[in-house]
């Protein structure tokens, strides 16, 4: 009995060493080696792909944010600014409403395809999109009406971003061409031409957007 | 181009990427286990250790190691977890301790290969415990795993002995020479795409329209590549790989696809060559692959079909996926980490149609074997086909032999209770929580909130969780509040049974079949390495699971997409 005792506390001993060897390999020397390298190779992609607009930090390429009035609707929410072309719905993790895109947790709604509540979210987004950028309700796409997995999507769908350019143009006093050929010349193509999807860089349109806007 | 054509494209580069490294990296796994000599860095690690790198040992010896190697590991990780708040800010960036039961979650969870995370990484786990802790893990319970397998190629290879190799090189050549060179390469591509790698804490960068987002720093590449080749699929952060840090575009995500299939495939061809044929790796890559693209085919077609009231009013699946990626590279993701024991997410499987969620919960509930986890994969294969042979026996009346060796007595009731344990775990977990008070109060989606009042979306939460843990996945039916004492506990326990009970069997399997004295092949040896014998696995597959878990399926995912 006291020799199995002893022969368990010793295995045990060798298993704790050679976990504790390789945490140096694996857990300090590889990630120190590749942060090391990237840091030098890739600095700006390292640290979080930040974009900035007279040496002012706006936010990172990869992370969608919200574009909203300081103004509030009847339930607190935040209405989303005219001027700017708005992402997808975010259902971001525990966040409120009010704290949506603040980024702290990321995520889905989770919610069912045979759910009710998420066939009422799709039904008032559908509304809401189509009154704010007066256009006919069938008209709005899919990735309009959806929560994305992340809940901080930089990106929408081409045709998101040209319906929004009309409301966009107006409340810029832009002319709606100028917008639409703006949008155009945001649509990032499929990987390679064929991976993922097409999709327009939100953050990059508006930079670009409020560049036109202020001549 | 339209985005079935996209996605077919993609699936097509996919596997022409895998058959391109299939045989190199298959060829250079089984040089890894088999070479005789040590590099200068493994040398040092063995005399860490205090162990001889040479010395055989018998399957019990053998078990033994990595007994004692994974309660280290359990012990180390919970510990670092209970004493996160008391580590300095920039080790912990502030956070506290983590609670015992999430902790004893967590760390059963990153052990056994699962990484199920009750938590949510942005929001509660610092530099120390992500890095020191959960990656290192992502690398050694990879490497445990094909250990167990190649031990059980070296049952069907060796003759008269009971030998099975040596624990502890096994367990560091996996890490030092196959997955830590890949895991460098990769995690470079990703830093090149856009995924971050540095070690700065939650800081503030600003908006556009003014104000501030808080961003969470990490070293993410280095942890995401390990997550993906590991099949472990634990995310840095709570969106996972659908977090633009971790997966930030369209070709990043099919690389990590990529990634999570390389070495399960790849497995196949080292034990071809170890035990002496070829053909035979491919007749078990057969199995695996056909399996895997017709799951892939059937969920791009439900996905696309958007099935369900909810995403037919919006008019696309688009409801938990990301814009980059789109239906088709969040279907062939889906299908992937389920197949395998990988649960890393590019978009949420809750979401998913009826059916897609079905298939992904059926995808686990083969066992992860079509490819499979590392290493858990191709042992969890070769015991089916151990089965398929013995089916295949008492059909013309033979006794049944694979490779050489008799599937007698002992073997068939080894190959038996291994495949008892999965299912006697999720199907009992299952049905103890839903008639228990509490725990059903942790479904998001209840019969009130569904459309046809079915709640059959609420019990495939429950199903899934046990599912996912017992097989060691990891993904989740995210709605589900995982976070509470009972699932903490109850699902922690079935990770780490469902990952060594089954480990025991193995190996007592392949010592039994090393013992033996080979059989010469004859005229009525059934011939394992042809294309009727993959059919008969699949077949064997298919049923076997059908039988088992028919009956909460059709409460579940089938009630659901069929109303």
């Amino acid at each position: 009995m006291n020799t199995s005792v002893s022969g368990t506390a010793r295995l045990v001993a060798a298993g704790l060493r050679a976990l504790l060897v390789l945490t140096v390999v694996c857990g300090v020397i590889y990630p120190l080696v590749v942060t090391g390298i990237a840091q030098v190779a890739f600095h700006g992609k390292a640290n979080g792909s930040e974009l900035k607009v007279n040496g002012k930090s706006v936010g990172s390429e990869r992370l969608g944010q919200s574009y909203n009035l300081d103004a509030k609707d009847k339930d607190g929410n935040p209405l989303p600014d005219p001027k700017y072309f708005q992402p997808r719905p975010s259902a971001a993790g525990a966040n409120t409403e009010n704290t949506k895109y603040s980024l702290l947790v990321s995520g889905p709604s989770n919610l069912a395809a045979d759910s009710k509540v998420l066939l009422a979210n799709v039904e008032q987004r559908r509304a809401d999109v189509a009154a704010f950028n007066g256009v006919r309700p069938s008209s709005v796409p899919v990735d309009a009406l959806t929560a994305s997995a992340s809940g901080v999507d930089p990106d929408i769908s081409p045709a998101y971003a040209r319906l929004q350019a009309d409301r966009v143009a107006k409340a810029n006093h832009l002319p709606s061409a100028k917008v639409r050929e703006l949008v155009d010349r945001h649509v990032d193509g499929r990987a390679l031409g064929f991976m993922g999807e097409e999709r327009v860089n939100v953050l990059k349109l508006n930079i670009a957007l409020r560049e036109l806007a202020n001549g | 181009m339209s985005p079935v054509l996209s996605g077919v494209l993609q699936l097509t580069a996919l596997v022409a990427a895998l058959a391109l490294v299939y045989r190199p990296l298959g060829d250079y796994m089984a040089r890894v286990y088999s070479s005789e000599k040590h590099l200068r860095v493994e040398k040092w690690i063995y005399r860490s250790i205090g162990a001889d790198p040479n010395a055989e040992m018998r399957w019990p010896a053998y078990l033994r190691g990595i007994l004692a190697f994974s309660v280290a590991g359990v012990l180390f990780l919970y510990l670092l977890q209970r004493i996160q708040g008391v580590l300095p800010d920039s080790l912990s960036l502030g956070f506290t301790a983590i609670s015992p039961d999430q902790a004893f979650n967590t760390a059963a969870s990153f052990v056994a290969n699962t990484n199920w995370q009750s938590y949510s990484g942005e929001q509660a786990m610092g530099h120390a415990v992500q890095t020191l802790g959960l990656a290192v893990q992502n690398f050694v319970s990879a490497a445990v795993g094909m250990a167990v397998a190649v031990a059980l190629v070296r049952g069907f290879a060796r003759s008269r002995t009971g030998e099975l190799g040596n624990f502890w090189a096994d367990l560091v050549r996996g890490t030092v020479r196959v997955l830590l060179p890949i895991s460098v390469i990769g995690a470079l591509v990703l830093v090149a795409c856009g995924a971050i790698q540095n070690f700065a804490g939650i800081h503030e960068i600003g908006q556009l329209t003014g104000g501030t987002q808080q961003v969470n720093g990490g070293a993410v590449a280095s942890q995401e590549v390990i997550k993906e080749l590991g099949t472990n699929g634990g995310g840095y952060f709570n969106a996972n790989s659908a977090h633009p840090f971790e997966n930030p575009d369209a070709f990043t995500n099919l690389f990590e696809i990529f990634l999570i299939l390389v070495i399960p495939f790849a497995l196949t061809r080292t034990f071809g060559k170890l035990v002496g044929n070829v053909k035979q790796g491919y007749a078990i890559l057969a199995t695996m692959g056909l399996i895997w693209l017709g799951f892939t085919a059937l969920m791009m077609w439900t996905e696309f079909a958007h099935h369900g009231p909810a995403l037919q009013a919006a008019g696309g699946a688009m409801e938990g996926k990301e814009q980059r990626f789109g239906v088709g590279g969040t279907a062939i993701f889906a299908t992937t980490t389920t197949l395998t024991s990988t649960g890393a997410v590019d978009g949420f499987h809750s979401s998913l149609t009826g059916l897609g969620g079905g298939i992904t919960l059926l995808g686990m509930m083969l066992g992860e074997i079509a490819p499979g986890g590392v290493g858990s994969g191709l042992y969890g294969m070769l015991v089916m086909a151990v089965i398929a042979v013995f089916i295949a026996g008492l059909m013309v009346g033979r006794t049944p032999e694979y490779l050489g060796k008799k599937i007698g007595t002992r073997e068939i009731k080894l190959a038996a209770c291994y495949i008892l344990v999965t299912p006697t775990l999720v199907l009992g977990f299952t049905a103890l929580s839903m008639a228990l008070a509490t725990p059903p109060d942790s479904i998001l989606n209840t019969a009130e909130n569904s459309v046809n009042g079915s709640g059959a979306h609420g019990f495939s939460e429950v199903l899934y969780a046990f599912t996912s843990g017992a097989n060691n996945n990891g993904s989740a039916f995210g709605g589900l509040n995982a976070n509470t004492q009972w699932y903490n506990t109850t699902i922690g326990l079935a990770m780490l049974l469902g990952r060594f009970v089954p480990m025991v069997f193995v190996l007592a399997l392949a010592g039994s079949l090393a013992e033996q004295k080979p059989v010469p092949e004859t005229a009525g040896t059934l011939r394992t390495e042809k294309p009727l014998f993959a059919g008969l696995l699949v077949g064997a597959i298919l049923i076997i699971t059908g039988l088992t878990y028919f009956p909460a399926l059709a409460l579940g995912p089938m009630a659901e997409g069929l109303s």
